[in-house]
């Protein structure tokens, strides 16, 4: 037993044992135990003070509600505990590095959080008078205006939602141009490369586009010659659509000759922007022969992920598909700015994509991002972003097995081949890190690398962060080449165990029902 | 720079580690006639956060806030108060800067919200299932119309004439890519059960929604009842989720998805987004469904946990075969939709509901009272359609002159529809007895 020089005991072994995992209330430590709220909350509990009610007759004309909905309430010291306390079950950016390949997880600075919230943006209404609105609707131009020059492209698509949103916008588009062509009915295939997120053939596929994939070459870009191919007869090719820098991180080479060869094709070229921050301020997308490409601001531009979302996903579009931009958008008039809502006023325009004129809440803090990086930080930015997937990939390299060779983007992406004949498998070293403090990287995706483990840790981190990352993971990689079979069940430090996934697909129980409590009382 | 951690000595050290001379080494692959020497030309450089945020605030109060006076603007999107503690749950650093939930053993918490948000989103429509959401009521709504004729195997959807024009339009952009056609009834005040009639055995689906655009409650049980012996589904839209406290749910009435806006609980007006779009159906349909779910299991230890699950309908498993391609939803919406749900229950919903409905009432009665004005929503939830004998912008444009917001004209919502005079006004709790007399006062004063 280790005591220290004043006697107090400083192994859990003085009081008998490990004791960790079972104690009376559940809770361990810091980590509180928490029901869910239908066994902790109360149909008689409200956390809310509400004026008391008239007792008008109402007018609903008889349609009125058969039962009540039954949901519990807490009030609210209860609800604040409720969320904290699930809260500490998270892992965050605000905790520790979240190397998560392709969601570029950055800081995300509080200033635009404390921006977004101010009246003159979160109070106001989408239907309101135009003329009440000028201060927002200069945000959405000063923020197009930074896009379209950051890119080189003459327009820019402002409301999507997402990236997933940003590309059906810029599909789209490019559906419109082809049927103004008289080809909607004959240009159907498009051109994506295996490499590709899945948001890229269901987008294409959602616009009634065919997908016809690619090869990837042998040093992770798109196989040139398999591309030449499949535009041999290409009377019926509609586009590509390329990630650039890539999936696996890397720059696409020979982008130029791939927009030539799509365009003589009679085809446009789409570009996913996800990547955008390893080459914001070194490299114009519009330099490249993009046709559309969406930006996800809450990716480069560090709007927060909020756990899945949302999102924001402007596409800019080039001089050839601008016409047929979705509604709204905003123009200038001699009485400020107003926007074109309406088919009628824009009969080119593919139409509308969802209510409203786009993610607001995402424009302001983009914008505050953009203000406070300037032209030379953005610039900085995608280099300390490379800087730092290049550091890690230089690391990792005697302990892992890099995919490719050469330097990457912003990414480092690995295999699993320094797995080899160990039984130990990418999803293990996923977890391992777990234990040690980290959120794993992407596993298994790009589908063109076997095993695939994808690290992004951006440029919010400094170089004792990546060191102490780096030291975590080859120290698991090494314990994985040694056959470490604690590894096949970790985590063993996290708020939970490996979850059945299986289990939850098999028989899916999507809500809380009383038999499902019971369930759990009898188990 | 203040967000980068890098010193000059750092980079210098990385590179020697690395090998390369500079970061230019990195951006070898690009062409060089797109290398750019140096920054972006003709953009500023760096500001501080006192710079930034002084730019902000500037345009900031060049718009007109909701709370600055009398407000009356719904069409989809509604002023609703939010507890305090519903944004301090939302910035918290476990829940605002975490990504989507793939590793469950580290992300319990967002995970169980998301369990919680569904069972509720259930309850609260009288659905079987719900999704962890989509980006807002109006894709939402496209969804439900592929999805319906995915279900179906048919390629024709009926939209009423009461359902929100954004809505309308968003779904007919949708369908149209995917090769389904569209059936726009003419825009009503009161038509959403002629729905009925616009059904036949090629029908995927009928979209109606209640309370409809210009407020009116609709029962679409009838609708439901004509669409079913067709083999056509009955989805029933809403964009007033508070309603749901009063309204009678598009369970109790049929429908077979049920898809809406939820901003109105826990998510400011933020001019239009971001807003948390509710997607709910039936069981039998649930994986037909778009979007991501969280459901029950246990871990390694039997301990009760949660999961992302049934993956097999979405992009990344199934690319070009998912049921929608979403990725990226609305998840901090969620999250303060949930939280602001759990704080009300349904005690505070159905009093939330109740002083709407009330607030609505005294609205109708005031300005019924005013020469000139008609009311045209008999029966209605929060929100209402009156018209004039004078051009609607004509009149809102002298509302605002003496501060009053009014409402939303019927000609930006339907232009070219012959309702040049009608406005569509909401009242929520967070409208005064003094904001609506106010407005009764000015539209006399406007009218006269
Ligand atoms: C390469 C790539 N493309 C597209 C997307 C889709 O973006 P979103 O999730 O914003 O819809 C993502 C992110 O998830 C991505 O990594």
């Amino acid at each position: 037993m280790t005591m220290n020089s004043t006697g107090r005991p400083t192994s859990i072994a003085a009081n008998g044992g490990s004791g960790t995992d079972v104690t009376v209330s559940g809770s361990k430590g810091l980590l509180q135990a928490e029901g869910l709220i239908f066994e902790i909350g109360s149909t008689d509990k409200t956390g809310v003070d509400l004026a008391k009610p008239k007792g008008t007759k109402n007018r609903l004309g008889g349609v009125t509600r058969g039962a009540p909905s039954g949901l519990p309430g807490l009030t609210e010291p209860e609800a604040v505990r409720h969320y904290v306390r699930l809260s500490q079950k998270n892992y965050a950016i605000d905790l520790g590095l979240f190397p998560l390949g392709s969601c570029t997880m950055k800081h995300n600075p509080r200033l635009n959080e404390k921006v977004a919230r101010l009246p003159g943006f979160a109070d106001v209404h989408p239907m309101q008078p135009q003329a009440t609105v000028q201060g927002a609707l200069e945000v959405i131009e000063e923020l197009a205006d930074w896009l379209m020059k950051l890119t080189n492209m003459p327009a820019v698509a402002m409301t999507p939602k997402a990236g997933a949103h940003g590309e059906l916008a810029g599909m789209l588009a490019i559906r419109a141009a082809l049927i103004a062509r008289g080809e909607g009915e004959t240009r159907k295939r498009v051109l994506v490369p295996v490499s590709a997120h899945g948001t890229n053939p269901a987008t294409a596929a959602q616009c009634g586009f065919i997908i016809d994939e690619i090869n990837a070459a042998a040093d992770g870009r798109v196989d040139l010659e398999d591309l030449k191919s499949k535009l041999v007869d290409s009377s019926d090719v509609a586009g590509i659509m390329l990630t650039n820098p890539n999936t696996c991180g890397l720059f696409e080479r020979d982008i130029k000759e791939i927009a030539d060869l799509i365009h003589k094709a009679g085809g446009y070229f789409y570009c996913d922007g996800a990547n955008f921050n390893a080459i914001v301020g070194r490299v114009r997308p519009g330099d490249l022969g993009v046709d559309a490409m969406h930006i996800n601001l809450h990716k480069t531009f560090s709007t927060p992920h909020g756990g899945g979302g949302p999102g924001s996903g402007p596409t800019v579009l080039s001089a050839a598909l601008a016409p047929y931009a979705p509604v709204p958008f905003i123009v200038k008039t001699d009485d400020g700015l107003r926007f074109v809502e309406h088919h009628d006023e824009a009969p080119e325009s593919f139409g509308r994509m969802c209510a409203f004129h786009g993610q607001m809440g995402m424009f302001t803090r983009a914008l505050a991002y953009i203000l406070s990086h300037g032209a030379d930080g953005l610039r900085q930015v995608a280099e300390d972003a490379v800087l730092n997937a290049n550091y890690i990939l230089a690391r990792l390299k005697p302990v892992m097995s890099p995919a490719f060779e050469g330097y990457c983007m912003h990414e480092a992406l690995f295999s699993d081949g320094f797995l080899k004949d160990t039984g130990v498998e990418t999803i293990d070293i996923a977890k391992g890190l777990i234990d040690e403090g980290y959120h794993p990287m992407t596993m298994y995706f790009p589908l063109v690398v076997h095993g695939a483990m994808l690290i992004e840790p951006t440029e919010t981190e400094s170089k004792a962060e990546l060191d102490r990352f780096c030291n975590a993971l080859a120290s698991i990689a090494r314990r994985a080449v040694q056959k470490d079979p604690s590894l096949k069940t970790a985590p063993h430090l996290a708020p939970a165990r490996r979850l059945d996934e299986t289990r939850a697909a098999r028989s899916p129980r999507l809500k809380w029902t009383p038999e499902t409590a019971t369930l759990k009382a009898a188990e | 720079m203040r967000y980068l951690p890098l010193t000059a000595d750092d980079r210098a050290d990385m590179l020697k580690t690395i090998g390369a001379k500079s970061v230019d080494d990195f951006y070898g692959d690009v062409p060089a006639s797109a290398r750019l020497k140096g920054p972006v030309a003709g953009l500023p450089n760096f500001q501080g956060e006192l710079e930034v945020e002084r730019h902000m605030t500037k345009l900031s109060k060049k718009n007109r806030a909701a709370s600055d006076g009398p407000f009356f603007v719904g069409c989809g999107a509604y002023k609703h108060h939010i507890p305090a503690s519903v944004d301090h749950i939302i910035q918290r650093s476990e829940f605002l800067t975490t990504y989507t939930p793939y590793q469950p053993e580290i992300a319990q918490g967002t995970l169980q919200t998301m369990f919680e948000f569904q069972t509720q989103v259930a309850a609260l429509t009288g659905m079987d299932v719900a999704n962890a959401s989509m980006y807002d009521g109006s894709t939402a709504c496209a969804e439900a119309a592929v999805m319906a004729c995915r279900v179906t195997k048919r390629q024709t959807v009926v939209l009423s004439g009461g359902l929100h024009p954004h809505y309308a339009d968003t779904t007919r952009t949708l369908c149209e890519a995917a090769g389904i056609k569209v059936i726009q009834l003419a825009p009503a005040v009161d038509g959403e059960l002629e729905l009925s009639k616009a059904v036949d055995d090629t029908v995927a689906c009928v979209i109606g929604q209640s309370p409809n655009v210009f407020g009116t409650v609709t029962d679409l049980t009838p609708v439901g009842d004509a669409a079913h012996p067709k083999g056509a589904l009955l989805v029933a839209v809403f964009t007033e989720v508070v309603s749901l406290g009063l309204v009678k749910t598009p369970g109790e009435m049929g429908a077979d998805i049920a898809v809406g806006e939820g901003q109105s609980i826990g998510v400011p007006l933020g001019f239009g987004g971001p807003y948390v779009g509710l997607f709910t159906c039936k069981s039998k349909f649930m994986r037909q469904m778009p979007g991501r779910l969280c459901g029950e299991t246990v871990d390694a230890d039997g301990k009760r946990g949660f999961v992302l699950t049934l993956s097999t309908r979405e992009q990344h498993i199934r690319r070009d075969k998912a049921t929608s391609n979403i990725c990226t939803n609305s998840g901090l919406c969620m999250l303060a939709f949930t939280a602001h749900m759990t704080l009300l229950g349904d005690k505070g919903l159905t009093h939330l509901a109740t002083l709407n409905h009330e607030a609505a009432c005294d609205l109708a009665d005031a300005l019924e009272a005013v020469k000139g004005v008609k009311v045209l929503t008999s029966r209605f939830f929060n929100e209402i359609a009156f018209e004039t004998a004078k051009p609607a912008d004509q009149v809102l444009a002298a509302l605002e002159k003496h501060d009053v917001i009014g409402g939303v004209r019927a000609s930006r919502l339907f232009p070219g529809a012959g309702m040049d005079n009608v406005i569509v006004a909401a009242a929520t709790e967070c409208c005064t007895q003094s904001d609506i007399k106010a407005y009764a006062a000015a539209l006399a004063e406007v009218l006269r």
